[in-house]
Order: C-alpha cells, then structure tokens, then sequence
C-alpha cells in the first residue's frame, strides 16, 4: 500500500512527464524517500498505481545503483571509488571505515547506522578523496579525519 | 583574459541569483535571441560561432540542432535535455557551472530550445549532485517570475516548460539515447542510432541533448556574436574551455581558459605542477576514457585537433594525473574496474569482455599474471574497440588501456616476470 503523502508526491510529479512509465522512476525515488529503501510489497503496489507490469518496474529498480531494494541503515555513505580519488589515498580511507570504524563495504552496521557502499566519481575530484553522507558532500579526507565527520550522524 | 562561462562563479561557492546575473549583463543573449532572431538566424549565429560540444564528443552543436524537423508540419512536442549527468571520472566542470551560475544554464536552454523550438526541456542531473539540483530549481522558479521560462516568454509568444529530473544513477545515462531510456522510465540502455534524437528522441519526439558547458556558451555567443566567441580561443577553435586536472598536483582545480591552452600550461602554472617528490609519468587529458598522453605531448594545446593528432581526445578537458609512484597497472585496474561495473549490460562484448579486462589486470597486479595475458589484453582493445559495439563504453574503455600497455608496457612486464606489483610492499 502507498501512503496519501506517497501518492501525493507522485502526483506532484506526474505533471512533468508524460506518461505513467516515465512516473516509475520517480514514483520509486519517492517510495525510497519515505521508507529508506524499496520493499517487494511497495515496488508492487507502485506498479499497480501507475499500471506498469510488476516485471518492468522490477527491471528498473535493480538497474540503478541509486535505489535500493535491500534495507539500508540511517545514513548512507557513498565512498567514491573512481581515480582521482583512487590516485589521492581513497584506499587508506575505505580501510579505516572498514577497520577502526566497523563498516563492511556493501553492509550495514549492526545499529543500523551507517550503509557503506562505492559511488562512481562524484565530480568533485579536486577535494579527493571523497564521499557523500546522505546530501553532504565530504573531503579531502584523511583516515584520521572520518572520527569527526561520522560523529555528525546518529 | 575573458572568461565568459566563470566571470560571476564566486570564489566562496555562493551561488548567483537572478538579480545579480542579470545586473552581470544576464539574459541579454535570450533576450537577443528571442526578440529580434528567428530560431533559423540563432542555429546559424551557433554554428559561425564554431561551438562544440563539451561533452567528450566534441559535434558540432549548431550542425547538431540543424537536424531537427522545423516548421508548422515538424511533429510536436519538442524536446531540449541538458545533460547534466555529469559521471566521468576526474570530471568536475559542470557541477562549477551548475552551483556558480545556475541561471547561466538556464538562459543557454532557453537560447537552444527557442531555435528549434522545442516546448519542453528537461535538466537531467545525476541523483548525486544534491546541491546543483537544488540551486537550479530555485534559479527556475526565479526566471519563471521574471518571464524568462514559461508561458509567451518576453511577451514574444514562445513558450517553454523547463523541468529538473534527478537521475536514479549509473553512468551509462551520460550516453544521450540512454539518457533518454532513463527519463521515459526505462532501463537505460543505449538506443541505435539511426533515427538520431533529433529526429525521434525522447517519446518518439524531434529531442537535442546538449552538455551543460555547450549550452551555458550561448547566452554569450548571442549577446556578442560569432567572431568575439572565435576570438576567445588561442588555436582557432573557438571559445574557452573549463580544464581542470585531479591527481597528485600541487593545486587540483578546474580553470576557464582559451580553448588551445597548452598541456603545459595547464598542468604548471594552474595546478602548480606535481606534488612535492613526484615526477609526471602521464596524463588523461579528458577523463576515463581517453589515451594516455605523455611528457613528450606537454606542448600539445588541448583542443579537439591538436590532442587528436597526438593520440587521444580532448574529451571533457578535465585531466586525470598519473606520477611516477603511482603503479600504472593499478590506475588501470581502477578505470577497467569502474567500465566493467557501468556497462549497462546490454550487449554482449561490453558485458562480458570488460569483466574479462578487469580480471586480467587483477592477476597482474596481484602477481598472477602470464606472459600472454598481455597478449590477451592487446586482443581485448580490438575486440572492444570502435564499431564492434552496440555504443561507445567499451571503446572509451579501451582508449587508457591500449595507451597503457604502449607508454606503460615494461611496467606490466616487470609485474608478470617478478610475480608482484613493484610498487607495493612486499
């Protein structure tokens, strides 16, 4: 079942498309919005709302890397895994968030905190390394300086 | 020097509203365009200009829009995308342009989709690109105020929607026909081509996509003409550039200049040379997936001929740096890496053969290699390669790598005989 407020965003956007299909995506990203990540019964009762086949939607949640269709944590980190970052030390800081801080690239804390997972280049290559925490957009950093940054997010 | 595209992008990162870019001289070109051309005069003021694309392909854009259906029996609607999806890696000029001047964008649309008259326009920004999105939904809603988007814009009687769609991600959505998969909901794969989008993009409709740095070059074309816009440039290629270099150098950043501006230049006196220590070994001049240039090419002007000659591509102009204490197969890992997981998937010599790549540089890297997994690889640049494809991923992909193993190949040798990356610690 969608929620008022989900449809209510859903029909926001349906103006500026022109048909149901092209709502799909959008109509995903705001599912994920509400409920953190894309569950079966949801990507099924948006298909039925918009009168797409299930197998079609389907095919588009798991082809972009924004959409989830597995739970994710509180707050979600996108480590840029791309080569400028690469060339300026991004591998000394995936190893600190893997070692002292306790993430495991692709999982999600055991508080449900944090998710960790790479992004392609994030277009911000001259502050390398970097990586987004939800909408933030974070670097140069170093190992030592992700205590700080990941003490922001409860 | 002129620098049209940057002269209001403010050095604090704050963004320019409406009221400062039109006191800045904003609009003026629109204004030009829309009240005193037909769209047939502003598509060939463009291509006099000489601009093109700042994408990576570098086409033509007049010639480009030159391919839509005009007239009363041209099938409407129209479309106008800005691709915005800004994915290369070592690529950061649009978000500049998107966050500093926001309405810059904007104006260049409206010029774009006023000569081919489209009604609808879209800016297809990558779901990343948090603050850009949001800057320009504001500058939106403060140019409808204004009359400059919307209905019967300048009270000429054209009108044009403009919309902002945040991509759900994947790199492949650079690509402009799966660009526009993407916005009509679909798995974005590539389309073939022919029909082109001009002809039957975007819902079967006459669609152009421009880059977000071609288009932001109108408002400045129109408001002062083709032969100031030539003029910008050192080499004759009309206009400047954004070039901007990541890496180990001194000052990573991007820098407005005239298009031709040399390698050298560029790498020495903007970003400041290498860090302390370290000696360049190579450079891709305009993202992932153009040929490594060497020392030897540093005079090169980077313009889309002269770096063409020398053995690669101008691409986006932003460039990636490569030291001498960073391993060469690594970086490459790293790039084949990055194109096997973003090749959509759709055909078969992109889906499996970069995975393919990508393995062969594990097992050199990780001391595994044989004597002919170069041979393999040197294979794999033809199998990949231009026209073998059903679009251009895997054929960029292999443009670092064949350039690798030419200016890079005792750096694998060395890696195959002594079963280690030299470069690490054993």
């Amino acid at each position: 079942m969608l929620s008022p407020e989900e449809i209510r965003a859903i029909e926001e956007e349906a103006p500026r498309y022109r048909d149901r299909q092209a709502l799909g995506i959008e109509a995903l990203k705001i599912v994920q919005r509400h409920r953190g990540w894309i569950p079966d019964e949801a990507l099924a009762a948006v298909a039925d709302y918009l009168g797409l086949p299930r197998e079609h939607l389907e095919g588009v949640a798991t082809f972009y890397n924004l959409l989830f269709r597995k739970p994710v944590g509180r707050h979600i980190i996108r480590l840029c895994d791309s080569v400028s970052c690469w060339l300026t030390g991004q591998e000394t800081v995936c190893r600190a968030l893997c070692g002292e801080h306790g993430l495991t690239m692709g999982g999600t804390t055991a508080d449900g905190r944090f998710t960790l997972v790479t992004v392609p280049c994030l277009g911000a290559c001259d502050r390398g390394p970097v990586m987004l925490v939800d909408e933030d957009l974070v670097g140069p950093l170093q190992p030592e300086s992700l205590g700080p940054i990941l003490g922001r997010y409860e | 020097m002129e620098r049209p595209l940057t002269q209001n992008i403010r050095p604090d990162g704050q963004t320019v509203d409406i009221a400062a870019y039109e006191q800045a001289g904003g609009y003026l070109g629109l204004r030009q365009a829309i009240g005193s051309l037909a769209p047939a005069e502003v598509t060939r003021i463009v291509t006099d200009s000489g601009l093109r694309g700042r994408g990576g392909a570098g086409f033509p854009t007049g010639s480009k829009w030159s391919f839509v259906p005009m007239g009363d029996d041209a099938p409407r609607p129209k479309y106008l995308v800005a691709n915005a999806d800004e994915m290369e890696p070592g690529t950061f000029k649009d978000r500049l342009l998107m966050e500093g001047d926001p309405h810059q964008l904007i104006e260049g649309m409206a010029i774009a989709a006023y000569a081919i008259q489209a009604e609808v326009a879209y800016v297809f920004v990558r779901g990343e690109y948090v603050l850009p999105a949001r800057r320009l939904q504001q500058a939106i809603a403060e140019a409808e105020g204004r009359g400059y988007l919307g209905n019967n814009i300048l009270g000429s009687g054209y009108s044009l929607a403009l919309h902002v769609h945040t991509s759900a991600g994947r790199y492949i959505c650079g690509e402009e026909t799966a660009l526009l998969n993407a916005l009509e909901g679909r798995r974005a794969i590539p389309r073939a081509k022919p029909p082109f989008p001009q002809a039957s993009g975007l819902w079967g409709q006459p669609t152009v996509v421009n880059n977000v740095e071609t288009l932001c070059n109108l408002p400045h074309i129109l408001a002062r003409g083709a032969d100031w816009f030539k003029s910008l440039s050192r080499t004759g290629v009309s206009g400047t550039k954004i070039y901007g270099a990541s890496g180990r150098v001194m000052r990573p950043g991007a820098w407005e200049l005239p298009m031709g501006t040399s390698l050298r230049e560029i790498l020495e006196e903007h970003a400041g040379g290498m860090r302390g220590g370290l000696r360049l070994r190579g450079v891709l001049p305009g993202g992932a997936s153009t040929d490594f240039l060497v020392e030897e090419h540093l005079d090169t002007p980077m313009d889309f001929e002269a770096v063409a000659a020398a053995g690669s591509r101008l691409g986006t102009g932003t460039m990636i740096v490569l030291d001498d204490r960073t391993c060469p197969v690594a970086m490459l890992r790293n790039l084949e890496h990055f194109f096997a997981q973003e090749s959509c998937g759709w055909c078969t010599p992109c889906r499996d053969g970069l995975p393919w790549v990508e393995s062969i540089l594990d097992d050199i890297e990780e001391g595994r290699g044989r004597p002919e997994d170069l041979d393999l690889l040197d294979l794999h640049t033809h199998l990949l390669g231009p026209g073998k494809t059903f679009c251009a991923h895997a054929p960029g992909a292999m443009e670092p790598l064949q350039s690798a193993l030419k200016y890079f190949r005792e750096d694998f040798e060395r890696h195959i005989r002594d079963h280690r990356c030299p470069w690490r610690a054993s």
